[in-house]
């Protein structure tokens, strides 16, 4: 497909993986930030062109990984109502809280459908007035555009069967969090091109100087990847910390304007949990109270979902980039996607997941101990 | 879950809602209706990434060129420095890219 095809493109991305062995002469580490480029970065042996003394470490950006225990097992319940239709995206059905996850509530004869989009959910509420429609809004900014926009359109079409259970987060407030993490290895970002899509760079302005760190917004596909490595390694040879833009046909430097108003008009900003991570402050998306009809929390008078800590699962750590997922003892022996102890095993976008997937014995693909 | 797809516009429907407005898009061999409130810019013909539904942003084909060129002229500089230098590239025991989508 156009756009996609030219981007993996084998002789530019050996060009690339030459020009960025021939800029390295120290060691340097890289975090990419989002989930769906981890899983790039294995499927394609990105990680394998790299000179030795370069290091990729993977951010936190699987908005599944990320949602709280608390707020699945708050799904799980809500399907024990018979009037409940419970949305989600597939990927969150697996996902283990503390009391199940909504696969198994499925199988247990709750009602809980996939949906493609937001949209999607709030159609089954016109169809189905006589039940409640809950749709799981869970992701990064790059999603919540989405979730906003079925929330306005609940409001415009007056449609009142229908609400959002959110778990909104945002992307800046976990990089920074990051930096500031004791023991953080991160010395230059590639920053999620498709919540960059949506955001613009002015955040990254902001935390490139406050941590005096290179960040490189960055595409999905192969060439992408290897473009934005090296123009961020060419910043750390050289000592510059700068933001640069090496997924320009997708980015525009103010973001969707857009998308970016509809989300201001429907969300606020507020402190949330993170699976793995704890309460991070002004970190998530709350509905503001102009549509407090159409909070799930609300209607079913759920109340705040109780912290959770992930006993034996390590996926804060992973997601901070301090913890290889197959340095984590449970990996491959009592965690698989199968069963996994947490979110990072199951999700498509989950490190762990990925790591089982193109690293594992077996695979054909083990990986190289670095 | 960030995950979006290039496709090209192929209608729009004319709608007097500004956040209802809704295309068909081709995504290889696929067609789906997506919403295009978020790329007011995208006409038929266009390319848009898609998210979960929705056109997050018009493709700039001109962008999209200059990344092309730039690495094409790369790959050259590099044939001319594998035929003058001894060869600097990828060491041949590290494995190639699947270019198969898995």
């Amino acid at each position: 497909m156009k756009f996609i095809e030219e981007y993996r493109n084998p002789a530019a991305a050996h060009a690339l993986a030459a020009e960025i062995a021939r800029t390295v002469t120290r060691p340097w580490t890289l975090m990419e930030v989002c989930g769906g480029q981890t899983h790039a970065i294995l499927r394609f042996g990105i990680d394998r062109l790299l000179p030795p003394s370069l290091r990729l470490i993977h951010g936190p950006g699987c908005p599944v990984c990320v949602t709280p225990a608390g707020l699945i097992d708050q799904a799980v319940a809500l399907t024990k109502r018979p009037e409940v239709i419970l949305c989600s995206f597939g990927d969150m059905l697996r996902v283990p809280g503390r009391t199940g996850d909504l696969l198994h509530a499925k199988a247990a004869g709750g009602d809980v459908r996939i949906v493609y989009s937001p949209l999607d959910a709030l159609a089954l509420a016109q169809r189905e007035p006589a039940r409640e429609v809950v749709f799981f809004a869970i992701g990064f900014e790059t999603t919540a555009p989405a979730n906003a926009m079925a929330a306005h359109q609940a409001m415009a079409g007056n449609v009142r069967n229908f609400s959002l259970l959110v778990s909104q987060v945002l992307v800046g407030p976990a990089m920074d969090f990051i930096l500031r993490s004791p023991g953080s290895l991160v010395q230059g970002f590639l920053a999620a091109g498709h919540a960059t899509a949506v955001t613009g760079v002015a955040e990254l302005h902001d935390l490139c100087h406050r941590h005096r760190i290179p960040i490189v917004v960055t595409g999905f596909e192969p060439v992408d990847l290897l473009d934005g490595i090296l123009r961020c390694v060419r910043q750390l040879e050289s000592g510059r910390a700068e933001v640069e833009n090496a997924y320009a046909r997708a980015v525009r430097l103010e973001g969707n304007l857009p998308a970016l108003a509809m989300t201001h008009r429907v969300f606020e900003v507020i402190d949330r949990e993170w699976r793995g991570l704890g309460i991070l402050p002004a970190s998530g998306l709350g509905l503001r109270d102009d549509y407090a009809d159409f909070d799930a929390a609300r209607r079913f008078d759920l109340g705040p979902a109780p912290v959770s800590d992930d006993e034996d699962c390590l996926g804060g750590q992973v997601m901070l980039g301090t913890l290889r997922p197959d340095q984590c003892p449970a990996f491959g022996q009592r965690c698989k996607p199968e069963h996994p102890l947490g979110a990072p095993m199951v999700s498509s976008e989950g490190a762990c997941a990925a790591y089982f997937r193109f690293r594992s014995p077996g695979t054909g693909a083990m990986g190289d101990g670095r | 879950m960030c995950l979006a797809i290039p496709g090209q516009v192929l209608t729009i429907d004319s709608t007097s809602e500004p956040w209802n407005r809704n295309g068909r898009v081709r995504f290889g061999t696929i067609e789906k209706t997506v919403n295009l409130a978020y790329a007011p810019d995208a006409a038929v013909g266009d390319y848009v990434l898609v998210h979960v539904g929705f056109a997050l942003q018009r493709i700039d084909p001109e962008e999209a060129q200059r990344t092309l060129e730039i690495l094409r002229e790369m790959e050259e500089l590099q044939e001319l420095e594998t035929v003058t230098d001894a060869p600097q590239g990828v060491p041949e025991s590290r494995p190639i890219l699947p270019l198969e989508p898995s």
